[in-house]
């Protein structure tokens, strides 16, 4: 089947995600979507699978003119999606999920056995080893995405849009959904494969699309320098080195020893982490996410909802069985990695975002009366400071740019006297102009003798500012290393690991790596 | 530092095994030892007779005589060791199997019978009475709480069942005697259930008004519509509005009359008969078809069904309609089959029982029927007891749903986790 | 963007204001509720009935029938509340009287609602909080300003008690408010139930479950000769005050809000969301007990199994018209008040049932409710720019949007930075779509 976007277009309200995008996917071909984060890409593949309808343009099937009102349609017309957030309902099996929409009955009455037929039957032909009858909840990340995969097998879809399929995944599972891909080309399916990661497009890819800022600005062979791909993506060519002077650490601030996290349901999120931060240096926490990062910021914090177990001392006093309150006012400042959800109240104004974790303090309160003037000037400040873009004061957090609200949380932690700062993807969905200035914030809270922990799974940050390295592991450190540790080797220590290991291991080479070369200090 | 040499391809957690809860075991325990106090070492040295047989009975069987405080001590004995192996089960992080905790109840609620009535003025009682009324009085319950199930499985959270009650209970008198036909009443009832939710599922799924507060104006609403129109229309005129000609009794030729069982459910009119088909209907459709699957993947997960075609808030406001529809014909019961007449709030507040028992029966239309049963029969028995004249206040009998349905919710009697996108609306992108 | 253009949004966005601002709403779905309710006493009036037999021939006659009827409740209503012919003002002192209860325990709503709870319970904390109050005022024998007081702090114990139940339960154990306030509802209804037929509440001589009046001593003094007007008015006036500076000024209001709009980052910020659900829980039921002493102390001043009236359940359409402010709660309490006040009259003088009030009040809610739907009822939706919106969300975005582009365009400098703020103030409607993207990392280079 051949897939034709001509002149898609999609607006929200005056603004363009999607302007006049044109796209041939032929058949077996791999087709890449390259874009950086917030481009138009998923817009773009919601467009083509019926959830939102163009503004303009035409999608031609085998050079037939289509419309699609909903998902049904485009399914009708072998156009099958797996989403970046599973569309599975997690208390149904497999087969139910796979049933879903597309059941087959007899009589009225709901017939599972063709469907798990089916599964077996894809299962085996690709190798996914997935069981019709287990529960969705209960399947690890990947299996889950292979269900999705299976569910648009089933509904015979000859066009499959994977949606940044890799960003939950580790390297090794990346790898085996690459294969998977390659397998799907060879039978004849169409792939669009929906990435921001320049290594993995250049490995699987046939033809590469690239968008930015919702527009076409370039196609590229897989053969194309990684330079020259990074350069069409970003816009400009982007350096996003930080400058910062040799750290000079001072004593140890931060102590963790043998911490242990159990979730409510039984889960051992970490499970036995030992790490220390001294004054005046960063360490980084690297890893895949979901490999307990998450779960040791939040226990430093206080705010674990299952058990703690170990020691976690601040300046020789226990942290573990505090307050968060206690813990913020120890001089513990956090950012959290959710900021919409964890850090700001989003219908509170900035001036109130502001001081969230402050307003019992002192200065800005009093018997436990607020006082609205010395909240007012702090905003003045720290709008200034910080370079925050708002309307005013009090206009609400939630409306201000992803950047902005970054600075907004950023600018509260570090408005106090802090011996330890956390900060947890510091530059998620920020725009480039904001990542350097928050970078340098950091920079410059650690060279006032701060201990600073940054928690992020993009590794070009975590190279960029770490004064050492601590990469995790499910639930582990598998090594501490210094800052300029190569990215092949922390990439094998994602995976699991030791130092040692993955040093060896790094001097053969995969065959993706010899197809994606070395990207330097790109995204 | 050690690491795992190999590269397993998951990022699963490793489980290192379930927390161990005790909330069941002291909850048990706590019974079991007021059973065995109250129950058993205060309880009255005389016997509680619990009649069996009923008119029209194939054969007459004899009635159940119990020794009070005998009765009590063997119960709260019993109660103990159930609540003993629940903590030994609980220990090894295993919980009590369901049916055990069922024995637990059966026992205990004998043992409150055995205590209540032989401590009563007359100690004599008819067990079958008491069972038929309460499948009686859980009629409307488990009408409404069907309605609730319908709601809250497709994601839409039903606060008006007890509109849809006095509604289907108002227009099945009103229309009941416009026409002169019961029957004819009984569907007007439905239609009028279906009308109420209707505007629910309208402000709920268009206009993504929170279900809450539809649910609970949406009460208010009919209640004030209801009793206005009473005021004004029936109440000037019954003969014209509001007399309407009662259901038939529609006895089952043979299974009527097995002791018991036939007394029970076998007597009824036609909205008991309705009421098995409704029940074992939700039940299995929800299960087993393809509008079941579809209902619970719009209550889980509804973005998941809408990239798979299934039309969400169109199937939502059927499934909400049809819920109606069902709480009407509960509410025909009010002014059909228990008096002929409306009167103003009749339902009087049993479309929020409907709504505990939704609760205590996990989202389950078989449980949540149970459930509904269940609070039927303390209402019986609050009626029943009060006529024995036991030492209960009756008060606290009829207490006792609304207090089981918190240690429900409360999670002290097992966890409850209802349909994961109940209460949200959904709004495409 | 030009500077005209600019011009061109900002007046859209004037009318849009005017179009979609809150009192107009609030104004126009007063009106049409009245309407309904107008039409709905037309309908069902006899002479109206009877005329329609002959409505094609002659069909002024219904249409006059039926704005007969309609007209003569409505004036009975307006002379119930407010001016009488006959009593001047002395309505308005029955409206307030009426609006007492309803405005504290309206308070007590929108406290939990702000709070992010959704308070079902205000009527059995009220009970509570009466059985408690009651037993105050008749058992007891203090002097005068003691007793009235004792009284009060006792109602209000007794709410807070049964309000910090559902704080506590929720705080807890997660269950939800919503059930628990329902079921505690109905336990506190069986609970007065019980008490009344207790010798320590029954009148002695009663068989009817009534308890003894409360002492005079423990009543609110009448503010205005000759009417009901008692001093618990002027409470529920310093009580709307306080719960201004609670909200607004206060750091406990502070937490209860953050908490209401976003547990998770209230946490993150070191505040005990628990306590919080508790106090407000708490708070919530202590307004309530207010209520019931503006009943036990005020008009009723005796328990009995009424005396909560229907005021628990209008709180919350109270709270909800006065959109959970202070003074909006305020001013729903004086209008649903008047309802009340007025509907007796009505009832008296046209033989309307009272429960038409009922059904107005309930439409009211439900068109505050839903906007769109009011405004697509006055063709509003055109003044306010919204082309055929589908649904409300999606109108607020298209709105939100538009203002933000506004708002950049404002603050962006003409430069490089500028523009990509621009941009991705513009980025805000995929806001989601960006979202999923951004979850995604680099994480596996090699």
């Amino acid at each position: 089947m051949k897939l034709e976007l001509d002149g898609i277009s999609k607006a929200f309200g005056d603004f363009y995600a999607n302007q006049d995008i044109s796209i041939t996917v032929e058949p077996g071909q791999i087709h890449s979507l390259l874009g950086e984060n917030g481009a138009g890409k998923s817009t773009l593949m919601n467009v083509l699978y019926g959830l939102y309808q163009p503004t303009a343009g035409r999608i031609l099937v085998d050079g037939k003119p289509v419309t699609f009102s909903g998902p049904g349609d485009a399914m009708a017309a072998g156009i099958g999606m797996v989403h970046q957030h599973f569309m599975l309902v997690p208390v149904f099996t497999v087969a139910e999920n796979v049933a879903l929409g597309a059941e087959n009955t007899k009589g009225g009455i709901l017939d599972l056995k063709e469907t798990r037929r089916k599964i077996r039957e894809i299962s085996d032909r690709y190798g996914f080893d997935v069981d019709p009858d287990a529960l969705v909840e209960d399947l690890p990340v990947g299996v889950q995405q292979r269900v999705e995969i299976i569910k648009a097998l089933v509904r015979q879809a000859k066009v499959l849009i994977l949606d940044e399929p890799t960003a939950v995944l580790t390297p090794q599972e990346t790898d085996e959904l690459l294969q998977i891909m390659r397998q799907l080309a060879g039978n004849g399916t169409s792939v669009v494969f929906i990435s921001h990661k320049l290594r993995e497009v250049k490995a699987v890819a046939d033809v590469i699309t690239v968008i930015r800022r919702g527009r076409v600005v370039g196609n590229a062979d897989p053969s194309a320098e990684p330079a020259e791909l990074a350069a069409l993506m970003v816009g400009r060519d982007v350096s996003l080195s930080v400058d910062k002077a040799e750290a000079t650490p001072g004593k140890t601030i931060l102590d963790i020893k043998n911490l242990a996290v159990t979730a409510p349901n039984g889960h051992r999120l970490v499970d036995g982490i030992d790490l220390s931060i001294a004054g005046g240096e960063i360490l980084a926490i690297a890893g895949v996410q979901g490999n307990g990062q998450t779960e040791l910021s939040e226990a430093i914090m206080g705010l674990t909802d299952g058990s703690v177990t170990g020691s976690i001392t601040l300046d020789g006093k226990e942290l573990l069985g505090r307050s968060t309150r206690d813990v913020l006012r120890s001089g513990v400042g956090f950012v959290p990695e959710d900021r919409n959800h964890d850090g700001l109240v989003g219908q509170f104004s900035v001036q109130e975002n502001l001081v969230l974790d402050l307003f019992r303090s002192d200065e800005y309160s009093r018997f436990g009366s607020l006082k609205p003037k010395a909240m007012a000037a702090n905003s003045k400040h720290r709008i200034d400071e910080f370079d925050i873009r708002t309307p005013s004061a009090t206009a609400a957090a939630g409306n201000l740019s992803g950047g902005n609200q970054q600075k907004v949380v950023m600018a509260r932690e570090l408005s106090r006297p802090l011996r330890l700062f956390v900060a947890s993807q510091p530059t998620r969905g920020v725009d480039v102009g904001s990542i350097e200035f928050l970078h340098k914030r950091i920079v410059a809270e650690r060279d006032q003798g701060t201990a600073v922990m940054i928690v992020s799974t993009e590794l070009d940050e975590v190279i960029q500012l770490a004064d050492r390295i601590a990469v995790l592991y499910q639930g582990r450190v598998v090594g501490v290393v210094p800052s300029n540790t190569s990215r092949d080797v922390l990439g094998l220590m994602m995976a699991g690991m030791t130092a040692e290991q993955a040093a060896a291991e790094n001097a053969t080479p995969s065959p993706a790596e010899q197809s994606a070369g070395e990207e330097g200090g790109l995204l | 530092m050690s690491a795992p040499a190999t590269t397993t391809p998951s990022t699963l957690p490793s489980l290192v095994g379930r927390p161990v809860s005790f909330k069941t075991t002291i909850v048990l325990g706590l019974l079991a030892v007021l059973a065995f106090v109250f129950f058993g070492a205060l309880g009255s040295d005389n016997s509680a007779t619990l009649r069996l047989a009923t008119d029209g009975d194939l054969f007459a069987l004899p009635a159940l005589v119990l020794p009070g405080r005998i009765t009590g001590i063997v119960v709260g004995f019993l109660l103990l060791a159930i609540a003993g192996i629940s903590f030994a089960l609980a220990r090894r992080g295993e919980k009590l199997p369901a049916w055990a905790v069922v024995v637990f109840g059966v026992l205990f609620v004998l043992g409150f019978l055995a205590w209540a009535v032989s401590g009563g003025d007359t100690p004599s009682i008819s067990l079958t009475g008491l069972l038929k009324g309460a499948l009686t009085l859980g009629i409307p319950l488990i009408f409404g709480t069907l309605s609730g199930v319908l709601g809250e499985r497709s994601g839409v959270v039903n606060i008006a069942i007890e509109g849809q009650l006095l509604g289907g209970a108002f227009s099945a008198a009103l229309m009941g005697t416009i026409t002169g036909n019961a029957y004819l009443g009984l569907i007007s009832a439905a239609v009028a259930g279906a009308l109420v939710s209707m505007v629910l599922a309208v402000f709920a799924i268009k206009y993504l008004v929170n279900q809450i507060i539809v649910g609970v104006v949406l009460n208010v609403l009919v209640s004030g519509l209801t009793g206005f129109l009473f005021g004004q229309v029936m109440t000037a005129n019954p003969e014209a509005f509001n007399q309407p000609p009662r259901l038939d009794r529609l006895p089952i030729p043979f299974l009527s009359q097995i002791p018991i069982i036939g007394p029970i459910f076998f007597q009824q009119t036609i909205i008991g008969y309705l009421l098995y088909v409704a029940v074992i209907g939700v039940w299995y459709a929800l299960g087993h078809t393809r509008w079941g699957l579809r209902t619970r993947a719009v209550g889980e997960h509804p973005k998941a069904a809408d990239t798979l075609g299934v039309k969400v808030n169109s199937l939502r406001f059927w499934n909400v309609t049809l819920g109606g529809a069902i709480a009407g014909i509960g509410g025909a019961y009010f002014t059909l089959e228990a008096v002929e007449m409306f009167t103003k709030d009749m339902s009087g507040g049993r479309g929020f029982i409907a709504l505990a028992a939704l609760i205590l029966g996990r989202w389950n239309p078989i449980g949540a029927a149970l459930a509904a049963l269940l609070f039927g029969f303390a209402d019986n028995l609050a009626v029943v007891l009060s006529i024995v004249g036991t030492p209960v206040p009756s008060q606290f009998l009829e207490m006792l749903p609304y207090i089981v349905t918190i240690f429900a919710v409360a999670g002290l009697v097992g966890k409850s986790r209802g349909p994961a996108a109940s209460g949200e609306p959904y709004v495409k992108e | 963007m030009s500077s005209q253009d600019q011009t061109v949004r900002r007046e859209a966005s004037l009318t849009q204001k005017i179009a979609g601002s809150g009192w107009l709403m609030s104004l126009l779905a007063i009106l049409v509720s009245l309407v309904v309710g107008g039409l709905l006493i037309a309908f069902t009036n006899e002479t109206f009935q009877e005329s329609l037999s002959y409505f094609f021939a002659a069909p002024q006659y219904a249409l006059s029938a039926g704005w007969h009827a309609a007209s003569a409740a409505y004036v009975a209503l307006f002379q119930g509340a407010v001016l009488s012919p006959d009593t001047g003002f002395a309505p308005l002192a029955e409206t307030m009287t009426n609006a007492t209860p309803l405005i504290m325990a309206g308070l007590g709503v929108a406290v939990a609602f702000r709070a992010g709870l959704f308070n079902i319970g205000a009527q059995g904390q009220l009970i509570v909080g009466a059985i408690f109050g009651a037993y105050a005022g008749f058992a007891w024998h203090l002097p005068a300003a003691l007793h009235l007081l004792v009284v009060v702090l006792l109602a209000v114990l007794g709410g807070a008690l049964w309000g910090g139940i559902v704080g506590w339960l929720k705080a807890l154990t997660g269950a939800h408010e919503v059930i628990l306030t329902i079921m505690l509802n109905y336990i506190a209804i069986k609970l007065l139930d019980w008490v009344l037929n207790t010798p320590a509440f029954l009148r002695p001589g009663e068989t009817n479950p009534i308890s003894p009046l409360v002492d005079k001593s423990a009543t609110y003094p009448i503010i205005v000769p000759g009417t009901r007007l008692h001093l618990g008015f002027i409470v529920a006036i310093l009580l709307v005050l306080a719960m201004w500076w609670l909200m607004n000024r206060s750091t406990l209001g502070f937490q209860l809000r953050a908490v209401g709009e976003n547990p998770a980052a209230a946490r993150t910020a070191g505040m005990s969301v628990k306590r919080a659900t508790f106090l407000a829980m708490a708070i919530a039921g202590g307004l309530a007990g207010f209520a019931a002493s503006a009943q036990i102390a005020g008009t009723e001043q005796v328990l009995a199994n009424g005396v909560a009236g229907s005021i628990g359940f209008d709180a919350i359409t109270v709270a909800l018209l006065g959109r959970s402010t202070p003074w909006g709660t305020f001013f729903a309490g004086l209008l649903f008040g008047a309802f009340r006040a007025g509907a007796t009259n009505m009832q008296i003088s046209t033989g309307t049932p009272i429960d038409i009030v009922l059904v107005v009040q309930s439409l009211i809610v439900l068109f505050i409710a839903a906007p769109p739907l009011v405004r697509s009822m006055f063709g509003l939706n055109r003044l306010a720019g919204i082309k055929k919106a589908p649904s409300a969300r999606k109108a607020a975005k298209l709105a939100a949007t538009s203002a933000k582009s506004v708002e950049d365009a404002k603050t962006a400098p003409a430069v490089g930075q500028g523009k990509h703020a621009a941009a991705s103030g513009g980025d805000a409607p995929t806001q989601d779509a960006a979202a999923d993207e951004n979850t995604s990392s680099e994480g596996g280079t090699k």
